[in-house]
């Protein structure tokens, strides 16, 4: 299988990316690490005419954890989230997140701005966004705005993203000390998309739990912010009977497909299961943190 | 259709080319280098038949465009042996511990080997597994290569310690 025919633009900066996309118009697509966008292109899924690849947008690629906030430029692919020891210090969700993603060779090239703006439910990193409570940042022609993590998703790749802008880095406060954090997924294989997969950060004032952020991976038509489940664990002693409420109302926003991962109410008991081993594992890692 | 310039390194030599934009990397290098060690398995980015080690990062060569390498360092199977055809360490220890039974995935599961081992020179069992996950055997059951992996390892360890 090979593309259909497009024409190719590499431009060096962010500015001249924002100008092509507008000057090229509808058919053109951003490229990041490739690995969302060539697999349609070679299935014919998608025919841009215009494919803008950001590799040597050298702005687009750092991590910078400065001030009590993580900023991750676009390009970063997943294998630098998995390699950065002062990212895992800062927020360890991103990397055991990111370990879970595709195989080493697509971690590789896929990347971090990829992930996020492609705006399918079955990736992974949206999850860890928006439990994050992260903001993405939005380059467009009347220049840079910012979006948050949780409102991004309106559909199966539908956005808050225009066509005319790009995602260039998302951002996020740095998790207190007093914080724990876990990604959930259960795949069939190494490289499947989540059967379920759930995403915690759980923030705790002595044993009870201050703040509480759940979000799910692919049992919807977009990644869900599950906003009920972090309700009911706030305030809570995260019990068992707690968290069983937290997972059953994670599972009652779940709206999964039908397809070879199982029947919906397979997937949807799945990410009840996964919601609860997250918020057990977050609980857990809350708890080892000692005050030093 | 307009095409192209492509110049990179593969294998130590310096390649110019003109290609079409779509072309992908797999078809560079196996239609106009002739470079037909890396297969093409599933030509869907899941088997990691054509895995390529491209400036320190193993690929699948069917998900890149040939113009994502332009400028790249790119090493093949072809580049693995001496340039007096002994084989690299890591086919060595792929053929003493039998390795490979019909040798479609060879090629790329040695190109990932070469660069899990520059990574992680000590591998545990687990470490190997996890690190050769995106390439895929369906002859082997996995067993014999973990070993060799394993006795590639010790012996670029025992190399270094010599040297």
């Amino acid at each position: 299988m090979i593309p259909g025919i497009f024409e190719y633009h590499r431009p060096r900066s962010v500015g001249e990316a924002v100008e092509l996309l507008a000057a090229l118009g509808d058919e053109s697509r951003v490229m990041a690490g490739g690995h969302s966008l060539l697999p349609m292109m070679k299935l014919r899924l998608a025919a841009p005419e215009h494919v803008i690849d950001l590799r040597n947008v050298e702005e687009l690629k750092g991590i910078s954890i400065e001030g009590g906030a993580v900023t991750i430029g676009a390009m970063v692919t997943q294998h630098e989230i998995i390699g950065s020891g002062a990212l895992a210090a800062a927020c360890p969700l991103l990397r055991e997140t990111a370990l879970q993603i595709a195989d080493p060779q697509v971690r590789y090239c896929g990347t971090v701005g990829g992930n996020l703006a492609n705006g399918d439910a079955g990736n992974d990193l949206p999850a860890a966004m928006q439990a994050l409570d992260a903001d993405y940042v939005l380059v467009g022609p009347n220049g840079l705005r910012r979006v948050g993590s949780r409102g991004f998703y309106h559909g199966p790749y539908a956005t808050a993203r225009a066509d005319d802008e790009i995602l260039s880095a998302v951002e996020f406060a740095v998790p207190p000390r007093r914080h724990g954090a876990a990604y959930l997924k259960q795949k069939r294989k190494i490289g499947d998309y989540a059967t379920a997969a759930a995403a915690v950060v759980l923030g705790l004032s002595g044993e009870t739990c201050a703040s509480a952020a759940v979000s799910l991976t692919n049992v919807g038509d977009t990644t869900l912010f599950a906003e009920e489940a972090g309700t009911i664990l706030t305030g809570s002693r995260l019990d068992a009977d707690t968290i069983a409420r937290a997972s059953e109302a994670a599972k009652a926003i779940a709206r999964p497909a039908e397809d070879p991962r199982g029947p919906p109410d397979y997937r949807r008991h799945i990410a009840g299961v996964m919601v609860r081993r997250a918020v057990e594992a977050a609980r857990d890692r809350a708890l080892e943190v000692t005050d030093a | 259709m307009a095409k192209s310039r492509v110049s990179l390194t593969v294998n130590g030599r310096a390649v110019e080319a003109l290609v079409e934009p779509r072309t992908l990397l797999i078809h560079f290098l196996r239609e106009d280098l002739n470079l037909t060690g890396p297969h093409i398995g599933c030509d869907t980015s899941q088997c990691g038949a054509c895995t390529v080690d491209l400036d320190g990062k193993s690929v699948k060569s069917c998900t890149v465009l040939a113009l994502q390498a332009d400028g790249a360092d790119l090493l093949t199977i072809e580049g693995m042996a001496g340039a007096d055809g002994t084989a690299h360490v890591i086919q060595e220890a792929f053929r003493e511990h039998h390795g490979l039974q019909c040798g479609y995935c060879t090629p790329g599961m040695i190109m990932r080997v070469h660069r899990l081992l520059q990574e992680n020179p000590d591998p545990t069992e687990e470490e190997i597994r996890f690190g050769i996950s995106g390439n895929l055997c369906r002859c082997t059951g996995y067993q014999n290569i973990v070993k060799a992996v394993r006795a590639a390892a010790d012996e670029i360890d025992s190399a270094k310690e010599a040297a």
